[in-house]
């Protein structure tokens, strides 16, 4: 085990990429038994900063101490050895390996040959217990959900004995009941004389569990004192370096009669073969937005699938504007009006290597629009994107340049203006926000309020209760891939909201309710 | 940063891969006992003095721009056609039994006849790798390569027994190939007395289509969205399987042209050996090319050279080195240009080396 991080410091760490000074001259430090919330936008330079202290980057200047002693962090093998784990944004597990040989990974560097998985297995179910985190130790990656694979890398972590915690938003895929449970259990970890430096944008988690708190805006540190000092509105304004405004807020309208998608009692299947989907049912009226609420990986992800035609229903019914789409390929559910923004906004949203104008052209290139006769009409294609660019207000160089190298933002706006331009009778948009800064995320709510003036509905799936609460009309709760009940958004709140994601109903049986929404 | 500097930017890139591969194939002909410095003389020079050479350069250019043609289609699409060897050898087998079946059918019918027959041969072959790997998920690389041999047997079975020539079997020589052609599939030659052919022509044709297939169709479009990303291809409606068995078709299809090209233009008879190669070297002219048909082109052109000056170099008086030396250096050649991928697509290399230049030419 390593020596006991008793003060860290990170001094004058400069980062530069291509074009990007991603940390400029930032100080850090950290004494044992401390939890440090980093707080920043997205593209603050947070992720760098850790990158680095775990090995993953190299500083191009400045130094690190610990305990007084300068290290050098040159792999995440060298951040293992001084006793610094990190959780990761994006999970690093290998998708094909089990709970316990990722574990594994991690713990057998030492010897070349010899793997005792039995032990690591016996590690990983005792830490799973210790902290109430629930993973099935021989459950491969690749079938778990997000939410559940972001319990394992915390296991991980854990089970590797790390001293000093970095934990790049872990609560982004859990309940708010989970959250809490988290949040305590690093105040717990931060009392046992460890040490957490708690990465977020989320100002009540910070609150909650830090001492102290490190803001960065645009690579420099704006702020670091201790948390108490300063209220949430100075916070988000050190944060964001302006005035911030709350999520949309929707204006309550009574429902239009007519039912744009209805889903009657869907089963599917996930990618394991289980049923996924347990008799899904619900009903979004023209111009609604209609949240889905859930911790990730009860169904959702199928769910969106289902409809748009890239997994199959094994019984039940989807009508788009009083059409059976059931099982129709997904081009023809495409042609019938179905706007998508997909969960995996880099794979599956986009082509990386494709540029804007490609990736704006993905589902209408093969209309008049566009081109004629089989060959894509260059011109168009050209005007087509520079006015969605334009109107949409996507940062790019210019249209040619590769989606992948723009923002995480600007990539969704890309998907947003390609499934808007469509006006479509129906879009689907899953947890549309994930990831992204205040900024962006004002941008892309504001787009979708805009077409549901138009008429469209909006299905939107999300684990942001305050976007679901201030945005949607209604709100479904989905667990283990069933709707647990239907509720108006004006007449809930997030403690109910928070337990029926947690799968726990209250008194009223939900289906009643249900029902006399749909009559 | 300006275009034109990327461009030249590039061009550097590939020549200076080209450049060590060439250096390491000097340590080989060292150890061959040649004197390297001679040899590239000779292989580079020699071609180029007279029409001979030219004429000889450009008749191995035409099957190898189509065989990488194919591969360029086959990899834009998401899968690589390892396969050329064996959808040669059907593509020609196929032409050539059309070709001594219908002997008299005039000129302007059995040329296309014979190609047509060349390309489904030569597809069938391809699109067998393209749908086992669509519907089956059997990786295209094992797939082609065994298909290769299959191809081989088969081919050599019907060059041996049911189409050998009756005359070797008159006279009892028994040498394992096809009557010659009737004159009616014979492709015209460019310029008397050397072998270059209209092949060329066509290939080069074929290669300028096949890029506007691929950057100006929607067709082309759905088969690169396929290849770059999948899962975002059947997001948008696509049926990503149907488009991997087509590229394998049409991936399958050139190379078959190729054994046309071979069989009508060159040999004007399927004989053993008629593949000498290019299904490999095709993906070779393919990854030098950039992977772009009109890339494709010049590298087709220059790999020609190489063949053509490997084997002069061999018949030069004090050279004395084997040309099959050629297959190694073709080998640096892949690994050379594949590194050097790195340095073309990593944007964060680029601006480094260039800024280190730009730098330079301030002091």
């Amino acid at each position: 085990m390593a020596e006991k991080i008793e003060l860290l410091e990170m001094k004058s760490i400069t980062k530069r990429f291509p074009g990007v000074l991603a940390c400029d001259s930032v100080d850090l430090e950290l004494r044992s038994g401390e939890v440090l919330a980093l707080l920043g936008e997205n593209g603050a330079g947070k992720s760098t900063l850790m990158n680095i202290l775990y090995g993953l980057y190299k500083q191009d200047s400045g130094q690190i101490f610990i305990n007084g002693c300068e290290v050098t962090v040159g792999s995440p093998l060298d951040a293992f050895k001084l006793g610094i784990g990190m959780v990761h944004q994006h999970f690093m597990l290998v998708p094909n390996l089990t709970v316990t040989e990722n574990v594994a990974l991690g713990l057998c560097h030492d010897r070349t040959f010899s793997l005792d998985l039995e032990k690591v297995r016996y590690r990983v179910m005792d830490v799973s217990r210790k902290h109430g985190l629930a993973v099935n130790p021989d459950a491969q990656i690749w079938q778990l959900s997000v939410g559940e694979q972001q319990r394992v890398e915390l296991v991980k972590a854990l089970a590797l004995g790390a001293n000093l915690l970095i934990m790049d938003e872990p609560t982004a895929a859990l309940t708010p009941q989970e959250a809490d449970e988290l949040l305590d259990l690093l105040r717990e970890m931060a009392r046992s004389e460890c040490s957490v430096i708690f990465i977020s944008h989320k100002l009540n988690e910070v609150r909650r569990v830090s001492d102290r708190v490190t803001v960065l805006r645009s690579g420099k540190m704006v702020y670091t004192g201790p948390t108490q000092e300063l209220s949430d509105s100075e916070l988000a304004d050190r944060m964001a370096g302006r005035e911030l405004r709350d999520f949309s807020r929707r204006v309550y309208k009574p429902l239009d009669e007519n039912i744009a998608l209805s889903v009657v009692d869907v089963h599917a299947k996930g990618d394991m073969g289980f049923n996924a989907l347990n008799g899904v049912s619900f009903d979004v009226h023209k111009g609604e937005i209609f949240g889905i609420a859930g911790v990730s990986g009860n169904g959702q992800r199928e769910l969106a699938e289902t409809i748009n035609g890239l997994r199959r229903v094994q019984s039940g019914n989807i009508l788009l504007d009083y059409w059976n789409i059931t099982n129709q390929t997904p081009l023809q559910i495409i042609e019938r009006g179905m706007g998508y923004i997909p969960e995996n906004r880099i794979h599956e949203g986009t082509i990386p290597s494709f540029s804007v104008r490609e990736n704006l052209i993905l589902k209408e290139y093969d209309t008049p629009r566009l081109s004629h006769k089989g060959f894509l009409n260059r011109e168009k294609t050209r005007r087509f994107a520079s006015d969605l660019v334009f109107n949409f207000d996507i940062k790019t160089p210019d249209i040619e340049t590769p989606c992948a190298s723009l923002s995480g933002g600007n990539i969704q706006k890309v998907i947003l203006a390609r499934e808007i331009e469509r006006s479509p009778k129906v879009l689907i948009a899953v947890y549309p926000i994930r990831g992204l800064d205040l900024g962006a995320t004002e941008n892309i709510h504001k787009e979708l309020l805009k077409i549901t003036e138009s008429g469209t509905a909006v299905l939107l799936i999300s684990e942001e209760l305050d976007e679901l609460l201030s945005f949607c009309d209604r709100i479904a709760v989905i667990y283990e891939g069933r709707i647990m009940k239907t509720l108006w958004a004006r007449d809930t709140n997030k403690q109910e909201l928070g337990l029926l994601m947690a799968g726990i109903l209250t008194p009223e049986p939900a289906q009643k309710e249900f029902e006399e929404e749909r009559a | 940063m300006k275009k034109s500097t990327i461009a030249i930017y590039n061009f550097s890139v590939v020549a200076i891969a080209l450049l060590i591969a060439l250096l390491m194939g000097a340590v080989l002909f060292l150890i061959a006992g040649g004197n390297p410095i001679l040899a590239y003389h000779v292989m580079f020079t020699e071609p180029l003095k007279g029409a001979f050479g030219i004429s000889e350069m450009l008749v191995r250019a035409a099957p190898l721009m189509l065989v990488a043609v194919g591969v360029a289609i086959s990899f834009r699409s998401g899968i690589l056609n390892i396969g050329g060897e064996g959808q040669i050898l059907i593509g020609a087998v196929a032409g050539a039994f059309i070709a001594l079946s219908f002997p008299n059918v005039p000129k302007y019918l059995l040329i296309p006849m014979v190609f047509i027959t060349a390309f489904a041969g030569g597809a069938l072959w391809g699109g067998l790798a393209g749908w086992l790997k669509a519907y089956l998920g059997v990786n295209e690389i094992l797939s082609t390569v065994m298909l290769n041999y299959i191809a081989t047997q088969i081919y050599t079975y019907l060059l041996r027994a049911p189409l050998i020539d009756p005359q070797e079997l008159a006279y009892g020589t028994g040498i394992a190939q096809t009557a010659q052609i009737s004159q009616n599939a014979w492709l015209a030659r460019l310029i008397p007395g050397m072998r270059l052919h209209t092949g060329l022509i066509y290939a080069s044709l074929i290669a300028v289509a096949a890029y506007l297939m691929l950057w100006k169709t929607t067709l082309g479009y759905r088969m690169r969205a396929c290849g770059a990303e999948p899962l975002a291809a059947r997001y948008a409606g696509m049926n990503v399987r149907r488009y991997l068995v087509l590229a394998m078709l049409l991936a399958g299809g050139m190379a078959g042209l190729a054994g046309g090209v071979e069989l009508c233009g060159v040999h004007r008879r399927a004989l053993e050996a008629l593949s000498a190669g290019y299904g490999f070297s095709g993906i070779v002219v393919a990854l030098f090319g950039g992977l772009h048909p009109l890339g494709i082109i010049p590298a087709s052109a220059l790999f020609g050279l190489l063949i053509v000056g490997a084997d002069m170099m061999q018949r030069a008086p004090d050279v004395t080195i084997p040309a099959h030396i050629i297959l190694a250096i073709q080998g640096l050649i892949i690994l050379a240009v594949v590194s050097c991928r790195i340095f073309l697509t990593h944007r964060g290399i680029r601006e480094r080396i260039l800024g280190y230049f730009s730098r330079h030419k301030e002091d």
